[in-house]
C-alpha cells in the first residue's frame, strides 16, 4: 500500500492496487484454498461424526453379546442376536418400570408446566393489574438461581407435606421448577399476539377464560409446540431432583435414575450384556423420536438462547 | 376487558404462584437460613452464625471442588466454542459459492443432525455410556483398540489427573452440537452481500471467518459462554454417575453439587450443606455478572 500511495491517482494505478492486494493472490490462490480448506473441513466432520456415532452404535452392538464375547471381542458383530439381554433387562432390572415410570412423571408435569406457565404468562403479559411487575419479576429471577442452592430445603418441604417418595412430589416440583423459563418465554410470545383478536372477542361477548383457551391459546401454537419440547426433554434428562425426592422408593425410579443405578453399583461379576441393553433402551426411542421430530426439537432446545 | 377481570386474573395466576413459592422461593429463602444453622435433621436447628463458612474455607473437598469448577468454567466454553464455531462456519459458509450465494460443504445436513444429537440424552444416560467406553480393561471401546494395537490400557477415570479432563470431554462430546446449531442460526442471519463485498474485496476463507463472522456473532458467542460457564457449574449428573467414587478419585473430579449432595443426604449435615449452596450461588452469580460486565462491548447493527 505504502509504495502505490506515493504515485499519482492515475486510473491506471487504481486496478493495480487491487492487483497487488487481493486479486493476484485470488486468482492463483482462491482455487487451491477452497479445495484444501473443504478438504480439511470434510476430514473435522466426518471425524467428529464418528465420534458421535460409534459410542452409540457401540453399544447397540454390545446389547446382542455375552459377556465373553463383549470382553474377548469388543469391535465384532455379535454372533448371534441375543433378544434375551433386552428381557433381562427390560424385567429383572426393572428397566421396563423405571420407562413407564418417566412417561407417567414426564407426562403429567410438561403437561402441567404448559397447562400453568401459559395460564401465568398470558395474563402476565396481557392484563394491567396491580403487582403484574411484581410476580413477573419473582418468577424470571428464579433463572439466576442454581437448583443446588434450594436442595436442602426442598428435600424438606416436600417431606413435610408428605410428597417424598411420590410422583405426585415429583411432578409439583418439575413444574414449579420449569415455570421461570416457561412463564418468561411465553409472556414475550402472548406480548407479540395482536390484540384486536382479544377485542373482537371480548365484544362477541367471550369470557376471558374461553377467550384464552379459544382464541389466544391457538394463536400461541409455535411457541407453545417449541417449549413442549423444551420441558419435556428437560424434565426426561432430570436426575439430581428425582435422586433426592425418591430415594427410597425403587419402585417409582424414573430412568436416568434407574441406568444410572445399575451402572453405578455393577460390580465386576455384573451383567454388561443386560446393561448394555439398558442402555439401548434408553437411547433407541430418543433416536426415533429426534429422527422424526428432528427440525422442531433443534429449534425447540435453542430457542432459549436465541430469545 | 374491564369487568370481571380481578377474579379471572387471580384465578389464573392461583395455582402457578402456590406452587412456585411453595417449591421455588420458599426452599431458597430458607437455605441462607439453614446455613447459618448446625442442624443435622434429628434436633431443633441451632443457630450458629457464619460458623459454617468458617469451615468452609478450611474444607479440602471444598476447595478441590471450586478449583475443579475454576477448570471447568475456561476450559469448557472455549474448547467447545472454538469447535462449534470452526463446524458452524464449515457447514454455513465453508463450501464453493454459487450464483452469489454462500453455502456449506457437502453434506452439511447430515452433519447437523448428527452433531446435535447428544443433546437429546439425558446426561445420566451419556455418563453411563461413557462410563463403557473408558473402561480400563479390553472391554472399554477406546482401550479394546488400544490393546489390540499392543499399548497399555489408558485409565482415564482411574487416574487422578486424567480424571477430569476425561469428564471434560464427554461434556464437550455433547454439547458441541447445540452450539453448531445455535452458531449456525447466528450465521444464517448475516447478509449474503456482506460475504459478497468482503469476497470481492479478495478476502480469504479465513478473513472472512475472522474479519466478518466473529465479528458479527458476537452477541451469540455471549450467550454461548455464560450457558456454557453455568453447565460448568453443574456437572453433578455426570460427576456422580461417571466418575470412581462420585468425585474420586480420591475427590479429584468432585464439584459443589456432588458435595452438597453428600454432605446433606449422606452425613446429614443439613447446615453445613446449605452454606455450599448459597456459596455456589454467590459464585454463580458473580461469574454471569462478569462475563456480561467484560464482553460487553458494541454490537455491531446490519
Amino acid at each position: 500500500m505504502n509504495p502505490q500511495s506515493t504515485l499519482p491517482p492515475t486510473p491506471a494505478a487504481l486496478p493495480q492496487t487491487g492487483t497487488r492486494n487481493g486479486a493476484g493472490r485470488r486468482g492463483k490462490g482462491r482455487p487451491s484454498e477452497v479445495r484444501l480448506l473443504a478438504g480439511l473441513g470434510h476430514v473435522a466432520l466426518a471425524v467428529w461424526a464418528v465420534i458421535v456415532i460409534v459410542p452409540i452404535l457401540w453399544t447397540f452392538l454390545a446389547s446382542f453379546k455375552n459377556t465373553t464375547e463383549i470382553f474377548s471381542s469388543p469391535w465384532t458383530l455379535p454372533a448371534e442376536l441375543r433378544w434375551e439381554n433386552y428381557a433381562r433387562a427390560w424385567t429383572k432390572a426393572n428397566v421396563g418400570r423405571y420407562f413407564l415410570n418417566s412417561v407417567i412423571v414426564v407426562g403429567f408435569s410438561t403437561f402441567g408446566t404448559m397447562l400453568f406457565g401459559s395460564m401465568a404468562a398470558y395474563v402476565l403479559a396481557r392484563y394491567k393489574f396491580w403487582g403484574n411487575r411484581v410476580i413477573y419479576y419473582l418468577f424470571v429471577s428464579g433463572l439466576a438461581f442454581p437448583v443446588f442452592l434450594a436442595l436442602v430445603p426442598l428435600f424438606f418441604v416436600v417431606k413435610n407435606l408428605g410428597l417424598l417418595n411420590t410422583h405426585t412430589g415429583l411432578v409439583l416440583v418439575y413444574i414449579a421448577y420449569s415455570l421461570p423459563f416457561t412463564i418468561f418465554f411465553l409472556a414475550a410470545f402472548f406480548k407479540t399476539l395482536p390484540s384486536s383478536v382479544a377485542e373482537a372477542g371480548i365484544i362477541d361477548g367471550c369470557s376471558h377464560t374461553r377467550l384464552f383457551f379459544q382464541v389466544m391459546l391457538p394463536l400461541a401454537k409455535p411457541g407453545l409446540i417449541s417449549l413442549t419440547i423444551f420441558n419435556v426433554i428437560g424434565q426426561w434428562a432430570q436426575y439430581q431432583l428425582p435422586l433426592v425426592l425418591l430415594s427410597n422408593a425403587k419402585d417409582k425410579w424414573v430412568l436416568t435414575q434407574g441406568i444410572a443405578d445399575i451402572s453405578v453399583n455393577a460390580g465386576y461379576e455384573a451383567d454388561w450384556s443386560g446393561l448394555f441393553a439398558a442402555l439401548t433402551i434408553a437411547i433407541l426411542p430418543m433416536i426415533i423420536v429426534y429422527a422424526i421430530f428432528q427440525r422442531q426439537i433443534q429449534s425447540g432446545l435453542t430457542s432459549g438462547a436465541v430469545k | 376487558m374491564r369487568h370481571g377481570k380481578y377474579p379471572f386474573v387471580i384465578g389464573f395466576l392461583f395455582v402457578p404462584v402456590t406452587l412456585y413459592v411453595v417449591f421455588v422461593i420458599a426452599p431458597y429463602a430458607q437455605a441462607f437460613q439453614i446455613s447459618m444453622t448446625n442442624w443435622r435433621g434429628l434436633s431443633a436447628p441451632q443457630w450458629v452464625g457464619f460458623d459454617n463458612y468458617r469451615r468452609l474455607l478450611d474444607d479440602g473437598n471444598f476447595w478441590k471442588a471450586v478449583q475443579h469448577h475454576g477448570v471447568l468454567l475456561l476450559a469448557l466454553p472455549l474448547i467447545t466454542i472454538a469447535i462449534a464455531l470452526f463446524f458452524a462456519f464449515l457447514l454455513n459458509v465453508g463450501g464453493r459459492s454459487s450464483g452469489g450465494q454462500r453455502q456449506g460443504v457437502w453434506g452439511s445436513k447430515f452433519y447437523r443432525v448428527v452433531f446435535f444429537f447428544p443433546q437429546v440424552l439425558a446426561v445420566a444416560i451419556i455418563a453411563v455410556l461413557f462410563q463403557m467406553v473408558y473402561r480400563p480393561n479390553e472391554s472399554g471401546l477406546i482401550n479394546g483398540v488400544l490393546m489390540k494395537l499392543g499399548f497399555d490400557p489408558v485409565l482415564f477415570l482411574i487416574k487422578p489427573n486424567l480424571a477430569l479432563w476425561s469428564i471434560l470431554a464427554v461434556l464437550v462430546w455433547q454439547a458441541v452440537g447445540f452450539y453448531v446449531v445455535l452458531f449456525s442460526a447466528g450465521m444464517a442471519s448475516i447478509p449474503a452481500e456482506i460475504y459478497e463485498a468482503a469476497e470481492m474485496d479478495g478476502a480469504t476463507r479465513v478473513t472472512l471467518f475472522f474479519r466478518v463472522t466473529l465479528p458479527l456473532l458476537w452477541d451469540t458467542l455471549q450467550v454461548a459462554w455464560v450457558y456454557l460457564g453455568i453447565a460448568a457449574f453443574d456437572a453433578f449428573a455426570i460427576v456422580a454417575v461417571l466418575s470412581v467414587d462420585s468425585g474420586g478419585p480420591d475427590g479429584a473430579t468432585t464439584v459443589l453439587a456432588m458435595e452438597i449432595y453428600r454432605n446433606a443426604f449422606v452425613y446429614s449435615k443439613y447446615g453445613y450443606a446449605s452454606a455450599m449452596g448459597v456459596a455456589l450461588f454467590f459464585l454463580t452469580i458473580t461469574f454471569a455478572a462478569l462475563t456480561l460486565r467484560l464482553s460487553k462491548r458494541e454490537s455491531v447493527e446490519y
